[in-house]
């Protein structure tokens, strides 16, 4: 089960979602907003998806989960809009008969989605409105600069 | 043809738009769009290149030919990375 949009993501919802009487264990990885990127202060952020790939891209994830592990329910979900300090942006929830799948599986599901999928964060905080991708572009920039010397 | 356009995050800031149509002519690829889009649009200079592009939310090379109607989107570097 996947959805992207600025429905507020719920725990219980998705643990309740992907119970099944034959998994013995339910593993699940929320994100939530934090009041700080590498040393500056951050008050909220923005998430902006192109919803129509973000929704092709997880539910491909889904598939690729349940073909790689035995697994009873999934749910990814990733909110999109303006969010506050310790607000959930994402959620991976996975049910599966043991530990183990259930683990892996759910580290799985919310590495591809951090690599994969189109959203990207608008930052907010007393040092202004910064992009993420921007953030990073100048760093990597600098590091190279820094390496060449 | 024509196509239509997508931009997201630090890149449609930059293009002053979110979405846009273009006028391209017969076997133009994605590489062509994009130098028309850059030449047209100062401020993305160097930008699209940085991008990945999609055709129709599917991630293609920028040789890919382009088809009249088809959406191409333009996307930033996601911010996940090795957090």
């Amino acid at each position: 089960m996947t959805k992207v949009g600025p429905g507020r993501i719920s725990l219980e919802s998705a643990v309740r979602r992907v119970g099944d009487n034959g998994s013995g264990g339910i593993a699940v990885f929320l994100g939530v907003v934090r009041d700080n990127d590498r040393g500056r202060r951050v008050s909220a952020i923005e998430y902006h998806a192109y919803p129509e790939m973000a929704r092709a891209v997880l539910d491909r994830i889904e598939k690729d989960l349940r073909k790689r592990f035995p697994l009873g329910g999934v749910v990814l979900e990733h909110r999109t809009g303006r969010l506050k300090i310790g607000e959930a942006s994402v959620i991976v929830a996975v049910s599966a008969p043991h530990r183990a799948e259930a683990f892996e599986a759910c580290r799985e599901g919310i590495e591809r989605i951090k690599a994969e999928l189109p959203v990207w964060k608008k930052e907010f905080g007393p040092g202004g409105v910064l992009w993420k991708e921007e953030q990073d572009l100048r760093r990597a920039k600098r590091r190279t600069v820094g390496a060449s010397r | 043809m024509k196509v239509r356009v997508l931009f997201f995050a630090s890149v449609a800031d930059a293009a002053g738009t979110r979405s846009l149509d273009a006028e391209l002519g017969n076997r133009a690829t994605v590489a062509d769009l994009r130098r028309k889009l850059e030449k047209d649009r100062p401020r993305l200079a160097g930008r699209l290149g940085k991008c990945a592009a999609a055709v129709n939310t599917v991630v293609v090379s920028p040789a890919r030919a382009l088809a009249d109607g088809d959406e191409v989107a333009f996307l930033p570097p996601v911010s996940g990375g090795a957090e």
